[in-house]
């Protein structure tokens, strides 16, 4: 057993308002910078819909993440050979128009135009090459509309579904959408890591961050190509790649991510899950029936005492296992099994989890035209959702349906238990019975219910103190570099001849 | 005179200029070491230039080093004039490729506005260079035909005097023009790698090939750490 520790997320579906409130906190912290203007580290999607860059679920065009190949994978599109192979040009390399060319307006222009007889105008102006464009294209182009003939009948998900299935889902009765706020994951197998040449990206030991070395990154974006979540960027200007660094400055100080920070919807959890890095290669080479099992498994239970010691025997802290007992990741997750991460087929094990709608899936429209709300027969609901199972399971598990119906049978029963506690005009048996069904009991029931809807700020962000600044001054004084022009990355970052 | 200028002072300026100007820059500006990759902005010409043109000129340069460093053996395969003729051939074949491709990068970066956008003045003079270099050699092949019989016997000396410090200039004195410009606007490129995008070949990820995939660092060791005692004063640890 080799134990680390990885910080992990939660993302709750059923509450995000889909605000981009958390695109913007990240915009405006990290990449309103020239060549990083189309970035979008943090992005949020409708579904169905085509996502950004354009059908990125789609790894028969990008070729991203990594194969099963007998007990071990190899990198679908990049690699020791198939990268080096491409290294003049880069085979499967979303470009720019996969994403979309950023632009400004030219507000300048309303205070400063020649008077005259029009109104002045800010026109909208390309961000890369200054002229004037009309923009066709943005990172949520798609937004709300999850009934197109455009975005979202081109949805990449919709390979799995039958020819039926897919009509019914247009239908104007049955439509539906749900948002999905994306970032990187983090991955315990990053395929980014993986296919860096240069060896530029790693991962940090302490808290499973997955960094870039502006200064070791030579600009080959084979990172680019293999992320089979399109969350390395590249940055036109600068020739190096990028990518969300889940505010590391702030995680490391003991704060939440400005994403998550910022979430209006409070949809977000980050916590401490302990792991087993023996595991990874046999996990992610799982075949396709027990891979959610597989990857959720890799997750120890951090009040386990052989667990425990085994952690301290590896160097873990102590304030960090304590994390770990409170992680609401690991309550999530492991204890009621209610999140599950996205694609899982990708086989990096992404360290982000979803918990998946149950809202836009239940209430139909009957046959005499009205809404059909009855709490009658909810399983029967679930079955007959306006979301196929098929579709959600193609997102979260890897196509295996019965892990999705379980856990939107376990957020019914929560909501049941609550309605008849709350309001009361449910018949107890019917709480009961489905509580009983899917083997949850009233404690639990209430536990979930508080962390879903009324959780604290502490609650939602469990995250251990770095101590790097303790480890900084026992093994550097502070005095050596007085007089100096001090620590870190200190040219600036601008392109090179 | 010009002589000694360019076929005595020029390389070994060069040589001072790229040993110097490299590790100065490896040193001190790791982040302006990048291929500078246009592929995101267009990336569908560049396929067409960037492969034909990479593939050419490094089959070239492998060439050029062979005769270089075993100047005996190419001489007894060429000992058979078709075993020379499919030699010279195919040679000729990475030049016009190493053209086409780079005649097409050339093209692409005048067609498309957001190249121009990435376009520093020294990417014009590397492709002024290149085409030089390029032209210039197939000028070679053209009218001072049959260069892998005499390389060995001009070429190889003159580069080995170089190297053993003692010039010796009398042959390549002697060459045509156009052997001439190609040997110079070599030195010129050579000279260029510290201050342009050349320095990106000198980074070719090698060790990719030795490392296991997935690369974890720890930025500090706790189980160290907890041992603080054992610290020296002075000596920093191997973790920060
Ligand atoms: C050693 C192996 C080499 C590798 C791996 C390599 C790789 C690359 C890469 C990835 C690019 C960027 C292409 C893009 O825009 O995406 C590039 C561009 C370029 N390389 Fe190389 N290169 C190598 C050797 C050379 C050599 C020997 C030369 C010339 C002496 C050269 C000259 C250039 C030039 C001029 C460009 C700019 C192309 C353009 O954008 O117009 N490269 N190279
Ligand atoms: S999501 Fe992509 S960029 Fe992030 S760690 Fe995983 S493979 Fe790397
Ligand atoms: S801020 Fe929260 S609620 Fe708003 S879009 Fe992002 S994840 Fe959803």
């Amino acid at each position: 057993m080799d134990i680390r520790s990885q910080i992990a997320m939660v993302f709750h579906l059923d509450k995000c308002i889909g605000c981009h409130t958390c695109s913007i906190a990240c915009k405006n912290i990290w990449t309103d910078r020239k060549g990083a203007e189309y970035m979008w580290w943090n992005n949020v999607e409708t579904k169905p819909g085509t996502g950004y860059p354009s059908k990125w679920e789609d790894q028969d065009i990008y070729k991203g993440g990594w194969e099963k190949k007998g007990d071990t994978v190899t990198l679908k599109g990049a690699g020791k050979f198939k990268g080096l192979k491409v290294l003049f040009h880069n085979s499967n390399m979303p470009v720019i128009d996969d994403y979309y060319e950023p632009w400004t307006y030219q507000y300048e222009h309303l205070f400063e135009a020649e008077e005259g007889d029009d109104q002045p105008v800010a026109r909208p102006v390309s961000l890369i090459t200054g002229d004037p464009i009309t923009p066709k294209s943005g990172p949520n182009w798609d937004d709300d509309l999850s009934g197109s003939e455009d975005y979202a009948k081109n949805d990449v998900n919709f390979k799995n579904l039958t020819k039926a299935e897919q009509e019914a889902m247009f239908q104007l009765e049955r439509m539906t959408m749900h948002y999905l706020p994306r970032m990187c994951n983090h991955c315990l197998n990053p395929a980014c890591v993986a296919a860096c040449p240069s060896g530029a990206i790693y991962k940090r030991g302490e808290d499973g961050i997955v960094l870039i070395n502006q200064k070791k990154c030579r600009g080959w974006r084979m990172c680019v190509t293999a992320c089979p979540y399109k969350k390395s960027y590249y940055n036109w200007s600068t020739g190096k790649s990028e990518k969300c660094l889940l505010c590391y400055p702030r995680v490391e100080s003991g704060q939440a991510p400005a994403c998550m920070h910022s979430c209006v919807g409070r949809i977000r959890y980050i916590g401490v899950m302990l792991y087993d890095a023996d595991k990874i290669e046999a996990a992610s080479a799982s075949s396709n029936d027990d891979l959610i099992k597989n990857q959720l498994d890799i997750y120890l239970d951090p009040n386990d005492p052989e667990v425990i010691a085994a952690a301290r025997k590896n160097g873990i802290a102590d304030s960090t296992l304590e994390s770990a007992q409170k992680s609401p990741i690991y309550k999530f997750v492991r204890k009621w099994g209610l999140a599950l991460p996205l694609h899982p087929e990708f086989r990096t094990l992404p360290n982000l989890f979803y918990v998946p709608p149950l809202l836009p899936t239940m209430a139909f429209v009957n046959e005499e035209g009205s809404y059909e709300t009855t709490s009658e027969s909810f399983w029967g609901a679930i079955e007959k959702s306006r979301l196929p199972m098929s579709y959600l399971a193609s997102l979260f598990s890897a196509g295996n349906e019965e892990v999705i119906k379980n856990i939107l049978k376990k957020l019914m029963a929560v909501r049941l238990h609550r309605r008849a506690e709350t309001v009361g005009d449910l018949p107890e048996e019917e709480s009961k019975g489905a509580m009983k069904d899917v083997v949850m009991d009233k404690d639990t029931a209430d536990a979930i219910f508080r962390l879903t809807s009324l959780p604290l700020f502490d609650q939602r962000f469990v995250i251990p103190p770095a101590h790097r600044e303790e480890a900084m001054e026992m093994l550097e004084s502070t005095a050596d570099v007085k007089g100096n022009t001090g620590f870190g990355f200190k040219e600036p970052p601008v392109r090179g001849l | 005179m010009s002589n000694y200028f360019f076929f005595i002072g020029l390389p070994y300026a060069t040589i001072v200029i790229v040993l110097v100007g490299t590790i100065f820059r490896y040193m001190n500006f790791g982040f302006k070491i990048s291929s500078l990759s246009s592929q995101f902005l267009e990336g569908k010409e560049l396929f067409y230039g960037s492969r034909p043109f990479h593939w050419g000129l490094l089959s070239l340069f492998l060439g050029h080093l062979i005769a270089f460093l075993f100047p005996k053996s190419l001489m007894v395969w060429n000992s058979v004039p078709l075993r020379m003729l499919i030699l010279e051939v195919v040679a000729l074949g990475f030049g016009i490729t190493a053209l086409y491709g780079l005649g097409m990068l050339v093209m692409r970066r005048f067609k498309h506005k957001r190249l121009q956008k990435v376009t520093t003045k020294m990417d014009v003079l590397v492709y002024v260079v290149l085409l030089t270099q390029v032209i210039s050699g197939l000028w070679v092949a053209y009218f001072a035909r049959w260069g892998s019989a005499w390389f060995p016997t001009v070429l190889t000396p003159y580069l080995r005097s170089l190297f053993v410090l003692d010039p010796d200039i009398t042959a390549v004195a002697a060459m045509p023009l156009s052997v001439k410009i190609h040997i110079v606007s070599a030195f010129a490129l050579i000279g260029l790698i510290p201050f342009t995008r050349f320095m990106h070949f000198l980074v070719y990820p090698f060790p990719y090939l030795f490392r296991s995939y997935q690369y974890v660092i720890w930025n500090w060791d706790r189980k160290k750490i907890r041992i603080s005692r054992k610290l020296v004063n002075g000596v920093r640890s191997k973790n920060n």
